[in-house]
């Protein structure tokens, strides 16, 4: 019984759009399934821009350069070969977008401009305004809608993912999803899923993601057997604004625009900050970092800002807050460079950030770690094959994974603006892979009786039933609130063992009342709180993920710290001076023991951890990070 | 400063119930928008009868006002929720679904009337295929860039549809939002290309003869999206192919 060989794609972000169009131009169908509809995704959340080599800016950039600072930013966490790929196709992308007819921002010339991001010292981040993700997001959405006119998509937008269907030898063959309106549950058949679902942030509780990011579609497949990788390296954006409900994302581009943060040198100085003199204030990333200064890399900011004000007492008003300062550039320059972020400051806090300075702290904000992928290593060239099955392919066979959702490319601390590269580019590969396996395929999806199909709709429908019938008093809303209480405590910017001990025993405690849940709405027509309790169950496992890795990792790598392990830089020294070059084999020593990337399988008694040897075949660490 | 908050919800348990209103209390923060204050409330789904009922369902995600999940009538205007301080509005504070969609449920609403007519007049640019040309599409000024990145602002929010009064619930109007999206295509060098279909879509039953100009589109887009003048930019173009196509047939 053969059938027309289909593809699923979970997620409708840039991940899911790169990946949906790759496929329809490969010739097969894709039905693109999402929480809402595609162009409502958190891609349209980013702000600043996006990498690419163009070089048109005079500096004699490279895409070694590319390389260099992408593996570098990531620590030497990340498999390299694939980050070859990503910098050398990322003009490709950018000229793809540009036929899109996405509006970047453009040079008197009408070239596409590109600004300075944290961690590079060439400008190469092209840009539309300050709400990139946006536009990329838009023009992907509206090419995905031409296939949608030509038939090739069928969009089941407002349905939730729940599960993949395997067969007996544990492959991959659907998926079951549920109607959000009604509540159903239904199969669907697909000879390869592809999962482009986003960050996870939500686990944190406030961040700077969206309310549907929360990692759910990663914990269920991870849960059927999808290893996951490196899930301990969360990134923290230093320049976020704290809320209520969220810690709004001031983008990384204030400060490759020039925008300086800073700190009164005074303890509990309440002076307003326009009256402070300049030798008053302490440029704190300027004075410890002065190669990179205010684009130190995030994981590198983010620490700074939580000594300066965690261990020196130097927060503005005892707060946790430091100033990020825009007010010495001229006001039109920063609209039309920085306009959208600008309103948003000015909508949700009230002050214009062209005339006084903004209050910022550091906000959870990206994942660096996922899925685990594979790829296939091209000898000749170093890198990934260009076109592969084992590109993108998680552990469960006929399952890709793309996005933010995977662990590839950006190792310990991603880069800004390399995520809508990554999420772009790893949609266009896992796509191609995905196409290659069905076509390799010797079993079509229409081989699996229908009775394995209803036995997993089944399965889901009766982990809905025990939800909605259960009377046993959690509320899902507290638990969420509480995970996120928890997550932002002990598994931030500074961890410890104790502190991380005492994470695991909180998640262990919620993990057993979220199995007690029960809704205050038992309705069967668009119940959210019944997606929601789903969702933070599943969070809750991921939570646990993250904590393992964190507490067996003992050692500083990227955004992952714990002062007991530091290995600090000697002050004043550099390479040459004996203090310098005894830090340097410490160095080498620690990556002899725990350069290696944290896998984590599922079982019934949490995380199992093991780890897996990195491909350092691109760039071997010689140099530690060094952004003086 | 008053001490809580106090909310009036139109609420509505599906298509076919009977609308009702419900109304809550809840402790004042300084710093809450209409989004945090239904969070707080799902959590503590109790009305100013002291009665527990079925949290409030509506639309949300990215919380800063960029990706329009979250429009809903705020004191009777169509906005996003999460952009609307409590600290700002006068209480007590009424919500109520955009009434120009049908209803799903409370304040959640289908808008899938708005992305059809995106598909209706093809509102993307024709591009070959996803994979590299080596070569960038044509350049573009700064000045025009500047026009362009506002229309490509658009969320699809469905805003300007709920202020239009030629766009109602049972009409044909494609309304302003996807007006601007055709001039945005219109306006690229390969979008181009597709010019005259996109003018056709908008000159027939439901096209840009159903506006008549009231104008409130751009007093409530939240991304201040210049669409009155897309809209008599497309007015002088269609009368412009109507008199082609009367030469060419």
């Amino acid at each position: 019984m053969a059938t027309k060989p289909r593809v699923i794609v979970i997620g409708g972000g840039l991940g899911g759009l790169w990946a949906t169009m790759r496929v329809v131009e490969r010739g097969f169908h894709v039905d693109l399934f999402s929480l809402f509809p595609v162009k409502r995704s958190h891609s349209c959340c980013a702000q600043g821009g996006i990498n690419a080599v163009l070089d048109v800016k005079g500096q004699n950039d490279s895409i070694w350069h590319h390389i260099v600072d992408t593996i570098k930013g990531g620590d030497y966490l990340a498999n390299q070969p694939p980050i070859k790929n990503l910098c050398e196709q990322a003009p490709g992308v950018i000229r793809t977008y540009d036929r899109m007819g996405v509006t970047f921002s453009r040079t008197p010339e009408g070239i596409m401009d590109q600004r300075l991001f944290g961690g590079v010292k060439n400008r190469r981040t092209a840009f539309a305004g300050a709400t990139t993700g946006q536009q990329l997001l838009y023009s992907s959405d509206e090419q995905v809608r031409s296939h949608e006119a030509n038939g090739m998509v069928t969009k089941y937008e407002c349905w939730d993912f729940l599960s993949l269907v395997l067969d007996n030898q544990g492959i991959c063959r659907g998926v079951t999803a549920m109607d959000l309106s009604n509540m159903q549950v239904r199969a669907f058949r697909a000879d390869a899923v592809i999962v482009a679902t986003g960050g996870l942030a939500l686990i944190y509780g406030r961040s700077t993601m969206s309310t549907n990011s929360t990692g759910a579609p990663a914990a269920r497949v991870y849960q059927q057997g999808a290893k996951f990788a490196n899930g301990e390296f969360i990134q923290f954006h230093p320049t976020g604004m704290p809320g209520h409900d969220k810690n709004r994302l001031m983008s990384e581009a204030c400060r490759g625009e020039g925008g300086r943060i800073w700190v009164p040198r005074k303890e509990g100085d309440t002076r307003d900050p326009l009256e402070i003199p300049e030798d008053e204030r302490f440029y704190f990333l300027e004075e410890w970092y002065p190669a990179y200064g205010n684009t130190v890399p995030r994981d590198v900011a983010s620490r700074a800002i939580c000594r300066v004000v965690r261990h020196m007492g130097l927060g503005l008003g005892g707060k946790d807050l430091v100033y990020l300062d825009l007010t010495h550039l001229p006001r039109e320059f920063l609209e039309t460079r920085l306009g959208g972020i600008l309103d948003m400051y000015r909508t949700f806090f009230g002050e214009d950030p062209c005339e006084r300075p903004m209050q910022i702290f550091p906000a959870t904000h990206y994942s660096m770690g996922g899925l685990w992928v594979n790829y296939e290593k091209d000898e000749q060239t170093g890198g990934m094959a260009r076109i592969h099955p084992k590109n993108h392919a998680t552990s469960i066979p006929g399952l890709y994974a793309a996005g933010e959702c995977d662990f590839a490319y950006h190792g310990a601390n991603r880069l800004g603006a390399n995520s809508l590269l990554s999420a772009s580019f790893s949609g266009q590969i896992a796509g191609d892979a995905a196409v290659a396996y069905v076509k390799g395929l010797a079993k079509g999806n229409g081989e699996l009786p229908e009775s394995a199909y209803e036995a997993e709709r089944e399965r889901q429908e009766q982990i809905n039933q025990a939800i909605i019938s259960s009377n046993s008093g959690e509320n899902p809303f507290a638990l969420h609130r509480e995970l996120g209480d928890l997550m932002r405590e002990d598994v931030f910017v500074e961890r410890s063992n104790e502190g991380l001990d005492k994470a695991l025993d909180g998640i262990g405690k919620l993990k057993e009342r979220a199995r007690r849940i029960s809704l205050d709405d038992t309705g069967n027509w668009a119940n959210q709180s019944l997606s929601w309790a789903r969702q933070v169950q599943d969070m809750i496992v991921l939570a646990e993920v993250i904590a393992k890795g964190a507490r067996l990792r003992d050692e500083c790598r990227g955004s992952h710290y714990k002062a007991e392990f530091e290995l600090k830089i000697p002050e004043g020294k550099f390479e040459g001076d004996p203090e310098y070059e005894e830090y340097k084999a410490k160095w080498k020593a620690n990556n002899e023991k725990w350069l290696k990337h944290t896998i984590a399988t599922h079982s019934k008694d949490g995380p199992q951890i093991e780890y897996k040897p990195v491909d350092l075949s691109v760039l071997p660490p010689e140099k530690p990070r060094d952004y003086r | 400063m008053s001490k809580e908050i106090h909310f009036k919800i139109k609420r509505q348990d599906g298509p076919n119930a009977t609308a009702y209103w419900e109304e809550f209390k809840m402790p004042y923060s300084s710093g809450h928008n209409v989004v945090s204050s239904l969070m707080y409330l799902r959590e503590h789904p109790v009305n100013i009868h002291g009665k527990k009922v079925r949290p409030v369902v509506w639309e949300s995600n990215c919380m800063e006002e960029v990706c329009g999940a979250c429009s809903m009538l705020i004191n009777n205007v169509p906005r996003q929720a999460c952009a609307a301080l409590i600290d700002e509005l006068e209480q007590p504070i009424v919500l109520e679904p955009l009434s120009k969609f049908p209803l799903i449920r409370d304040l959640m609403v289908d808008r899938s009337k708005m992305f059809n007519a995106l598909l209706k007049v093809k509102a993307w640019v024709p591009m070959d295929g996803s994979w590299d040309i080596h070569r960038h599409a044509p350049l573009i000024s700064s000045g025009k860039q500047s026009i362009r990145y506002l229309f490509s602002r658009c969320m699809t929010c469905g805003c300007c549809m709920e202020a239009c009064p030629q766009f109602r619930i049972d009409s044909k109007f494609i309304g302003p939002a996807t007006l601007g999206q055709v001039d945005l295509h219109n306006s690229h060098p390969t979008g181009e290309y597709a010019k005259d279909d996109r003018l056709h879509a908008i000159m027939g039953d439901g096209g840009i003869t159903d506006c008549g100009n009231a104008q409130n589109c751009i007093q409530v887009c939240p991304k201040d999206i210049p669409l009155t003048d897309a809209i008599a930019r497309l007015g002088r173009q269609t009368t412009a192919q109507w008199f082609r196509d009367m030469f060419v047939r």
